[in-house]
């Protein structure tokens, strides 16, 4: 008896609890408005049947509960109502089925004079790639985007273009973890990872696609609301999944285009390299070998941007605050200490990821000669 | 078919009666003893699974209060959680435990038809859990991967676990592998070639058709796993490529080339959906016959039951891509599986309205079981719908890898067939030791549980419509996330606590009812099928002292017309009446 009166309360309790949530889809901000419509369609057949099926059984429940002398009947079968029941559940599945894949066809399908964006996935940050507006190619903006392999790949070549590939030279890059799109165009995403898993999200988009390392995987939408959208990661990529971060700002095509102007081509990233000096102490040169072989650069700056963990320059005899509210002067003997045993003091601000790396006393040393470097120049 | 001569097959078949107690309860050849191994270590790993979750819950309700749940251990604990919780507990509890309990009891056999084989299948599953539970104690952990244990990442570093807790995470699941198909062979055997004389395959309870076409897939799925985990092991441990492309590991190039982690994730779910009917079928099978017997009505349209169990298994093999609809792989395998996973919603649906239509016009007794078989229905129903949401494809790309897919596969292969675990060891129990479960703890037990899991998952749900995704170790500093949502994953973490804490009180339970509970009739809920009709209650070793029973019509004969008792035992002579209905058109050969 109670039963029943439970088993009605949590439908109807449910029933309201949807009617009423204060969590539901963010607002959309893209083309795909009949992804948003199918939820719908898919919400109102399933509340249907879910509440008339729980009805029904709340009431049978409810009427032939045992009471003395009770017997219950026999009819251990009924095919026609079976064959009825097996009818009307196929038509609501055709019901749900047909509009979903309807859908599909066209997700499957990207417009021909969409807007190539190259999303770069990398424990624990993103990087973005346009094929390079140059005036000549018109609004679409369609020349093709370079060649790539991962044996290119390097920190200041995050992309692994290769430098041989004349198409390679006018990309733009961008190594922050913001991207500008124009509103109104569709926009083909390339997807790319050089180390593992990773899917960029956006919910306000809806549309979205894992990324695969040695593959590549692609998904188009049309952004159509102007503003500042959240990008993450939805695929589990190591300690820092939560911190891979990035931002997608929709702007009007004049704005997108004065952005993309500003960015660095590949032609420059590679000159600028060329031009910059080199560092004599052979202790930091060491330490910056050591940098990019132990993988520290993945996550630590050298140029001031805030990737994963805190940047190097300018870190030496600054003074940091941790957790728990104390503050640290980071020099020689912090630093080693860290590096050592990185979750022993997490820094405010940043999430305790760091792993312990083995490192003998001297690679220490040479690791923080380095980053003092980053300061004293 | 093959039926055996009763009286030949105590002297042929049945092995000696074990004398001393390590024989009898240690080195065990019964299939008695053997379920309750399976059963109490799958409860005692279950258990650690349950704390895993609660640690997990502490940190999303209460992120960076409990200072020693660091990124590290909240993957680890999400991973092993996962890993624990489906296979080792689910897969392990309704075949080694219900599984071998249940069919030689209720198909009328003596025990399984290889016991050592059986005995060996107990004890290998017991090293794979120990080697599970040792990737606690090496170097670095246990493998944080996420339960689907996706490479690159699983074997990189970057992810808890990578060296030790992987390698010994996929040697123990492979050592699984090892003891279940040992077991599975044992169960299909017994099912098909040790039946009582005139227990024919349609006229055997539909757990044990759940169990039986669950077994099956589980034969033919496992080695899906079996090899990518050996693949995976050579990547990591041999420097191979299967899984893994050329890549760049934190700054580090990695030796690997020409690899595709889409082969993984193919493999991993060709086995990981049958997988989630491997848990379900039985729970199908199981709750079927507790609606019936505490409905004190025939399972309506047994038939048709039985044919949603083997279509439902059948289908579970080609739908393993819905799980990977946005993984990458050719977009156009969307159109295949998003039809072949809606399609299989029909026999589920079927399913669904015969146990409400079994209920119609029953006598239905609100015992135990029978709450844990209505809290069921409600949570399974539910759970099935969101499926509808995620089987289709345009509906799933923005709702993949959010809270919404924690909730929906918790609901529908989690809570649900634990639900019916509860209610199967609520109903067997007195069968299994002679006693009766405590009532009163049981009713506690029930509404806590149904009623937590339900708070706990179904407004879970639209946190993953908000777009939350699932594996965050925290989700500061996100606009997007309204802070009522961090208002809800607290609410959710303290009923998370609750819950798991009531489980002390069922564990309690079955401790002390083993010892101290009220002593059981040999038949107390009045049920009609075999296992229920032993000579002795519990049953002894070979079951059915000197003569095997004769099966004389099926499991469901409950209040037929004109019988004195409302169900006649299915070994009760013919003269009683009740035989099942017969086929429509002439083909079977039911009796």
């Amino acid at each position: 008896m109670a039963v029943a009166l439970v088993l009605l309360l949590i439908v109807v309790a449910s029933l309201l609890f949807h009617w009423l949530t204060p969590w539901w889809l963010t607002p959309l901000a893209s083309n795909w408005q009949r992804m948003d419509d199918t939820l719908t369609v898919t919400v109102l057949i399933t509340g249907a049947f879910f509440a008339a099926i729980m009805l029904f059984l709340i009431y049978t429940v409810w009427r032939y509960r045992h009471r003395s002398g009770q017997r219950a009947a026999y009819e251990p079968e009924n095919p026609r109502v079976e064959r009825w029941l097996i009818g009307a559940t196929t038509v609501g599945i055709v019901g749900l089925l047909a509009p979903g894949l309807a859908v599909y066809a066209d997700y499957v399908h990207p417009p021909q004079d969409a807007l190539v964006l190259e999303v770069l996935g990398q424990q624990w940050q993103w990087h973005y790639r346009f094929a390079g507006l140059s005036e000549k190619a018109g609004a679409k903006g369609s020349e093709r985007l370079g060649g790539t392999d991962v044996r290119f790949v390097a920190p200041d070549n995050p992309f692994g273009l290769d430098p041989a590939d004349p198409a390679a030279l006018d990309n733009v890059l961008v190594t922050g973890n913001e991207v500008h799109l124009p509103i109104g165009r569709p926009v083909k995403v390339l997807l790319r990872s050089n180390d593992v898993l990773h899917d960029f999200f956006v919910p306000p988009f809806r549309a979205r696609m894992n990324i695969v390392p040695g593959q590549l995987s692609t998904f188009w939408f049309t952004p159509t609301t102007a503003g500042r959208f959240e990008a993450m990661c939805a695929q589990l990529c190591g300690v820092g999944h939560s911190n891979m971060r990035g931002f997608v700002i929709v702007e009007p095509e004049a704005d997108f285009r004065a952005w993309l102007a500003k960015q660095p081509t590949f032609a420059m990233a590679l000159a600028a390299r060329a031009a910059a000096p080199r560092s004599t102490d052979p202790l930091v040169a060491r330490g910056g070998a050591l940098a990019q072989s132990k993988g520290c650069v993945a996550c630590h700056s050298i140029d001031g941007r805030t990737i994963v963990g805190p940047t190097w320059k300018g870190l030496f005899g600054k003074t940091e605050t941790l957790v728990d509210g104390s503050s640290a002067k980071v020099d020689d003997e912090y630093l080693k200490r860290f590096i050592r045993d990185p979750a022993a003091r997490p820094i405010k601000g940043f999430a305790p990821v760091m792993p312990k790396v083995d490192l003998s006393d001297a690679e220490v040393d040479a690791l923080v000669a380095y980053i003092k470097a980053q300061t004293a120049n | 078919m093959a039926y055996v001569d009763a009286a030949d097959h105590l002297a042929d078949d049945a092995h000696a009666e074990p004398r001393s107690f390590l024989t009898r309860y240690v080195w065990s050849q019964d299939h008695k003893v053997i379920a309750v191994q399976y059963g109490g270590t799958a409860i005692v790993v279950g258990v650690v699974g349950l704390v895993l979750s609660n640690l997990m819950r502490l940190q999303i309700g209460f992120p960076g209060v409990f200072s020693f749940i660091d990124a590290e251990r909240y993957y680890q604990f999400v991973t092993m959680h996962g890993m624990i919780m489906v296979i080792y507990l689910l897969t392990a509890l309704f075949l080694g435990g219900f599984g071998n309990y249940l069919i030689p009891l209720m198909v009328g056999a003596r025990d399984m038809v290889f016991p050592y084989m059986n005995m060996l299948s107990f004890w290998v599953y017991l090293l794979s859990v120990v080697v599970l539970m040792l990737s606690f104690f090496v170097p670095g952990g246990p493998t944080g991967a996420g339960w689907t244990l996706y490479p690159p990442q699983a074997i990189l570093p970057g992810t808890p676990g990578h060296d030790g807790g992987i390698v010994l995470m996929l040697v123990s699941l492979v050592i699984f592998i090892v003891a279940t198909t040992m077991g599975g062979l044992n169960y299909v055997t017994t099912v098909l070639q040790a039946r009582a004389e005139g227990m024919t395959l349609l006229r055997m309870p539909l757990a044990v058709w759940g169990i039986f076409v669950a077994t099956i897939l589980a034969l033919l799925a496992f080695p899906a796993l079996f090899v990518s985990g050996i693949m995976m092991l050579l990547d990591k441990t041999l420097g191979t490529s299967f899984f893994m492309p050329a890549l760049i590991s934190l700054g580090q190039v990695s030796g690997h080339k020409g690899g595709s982690p889409l082969l993984f994730q193919h493999l991993f779910w060709f086995f990981g959906h049958p997988e989630v009917y491997i848990v379900a079928l039985p729970a199908f099978g199981i709750v079927s016959d507790l609606i019936s017997v505490h409905a004190r009505k025939a399972i309506f349209g047994y038939r048709t039951m039985v044919w949603a169990i083997v279509v439902i298994g059948g289908l579970s093999f080609v739908v393993w891509a819905h799980h990977m609809f946005v993984s990458g792989m050719n977009p156009y395998f969307g159109f295949f599986f998003a039809t072949s996973t809606l399609i299989i919603a029909v026999p589920t649906a079927i399913k669904v309205y015969n146990w409400v239509l079994t209920l119609w016009k029953g006598d239905i007794h609100l015992s135990v079981p029978m709450l844990f078989a209505l809290a069921f229905l409600l949570t399974f129903v539910l759970g099935g719908l969101t499926g509808l949401f995620l089987g289709n494809v345009s509906v799933d790309i923005p709702l993949s890898g959010t809270y919404f897919v924690v909730a929906h596969f918790h609901m529908v292969m989690g809570v649900a067939p634990l639900l019916v675990v509860f209610g199967g060891i609520y109903h067997w129990f007195p069968k299994i030791t002679g006693r009766m479960l405590d009532d009163r703890l049981g009713q506690l037990h029930f509404w806590v549980t149904f009623l937590g899991t339900y708070l706990i998952y179904f407004p879970m749900h639209y946190l993953g419509v908000l777009g939350m995704p699932r594996r965050y170790y925290n989700y500061e500093n996100y606009d997007f996330i309204p802070a009522s949502a961090h208002m809800l994953n607290v609410f959710i973490t303290v009923v998370a606590l609750i819950v798991g804490a009531m489980q002390i009180v069922f564990v309690f339970n079955l401790v002390w009812s083993t010892f101290r509970g009220a002593r059981a009739d040999a038949n107390p809920w009045r049920a009609a099928s075999l296992e229920w009709f032993t000579p002795h209650t519990p049953p002894r070793h070979g079951n059915w002292g000197a003569k095997l029973p004769v099966v004389h019509r099926w499991a469901y004969a409950y209040s037929v017309p004109g019988a004195r008792a409302d169900f006649i035992a299915q070994n009760a002579p013919p003269e009683a009446g009740g035989f099942e209905p017969q086929p429509h058109s002439s083909k079977g050969t039911a009796s």
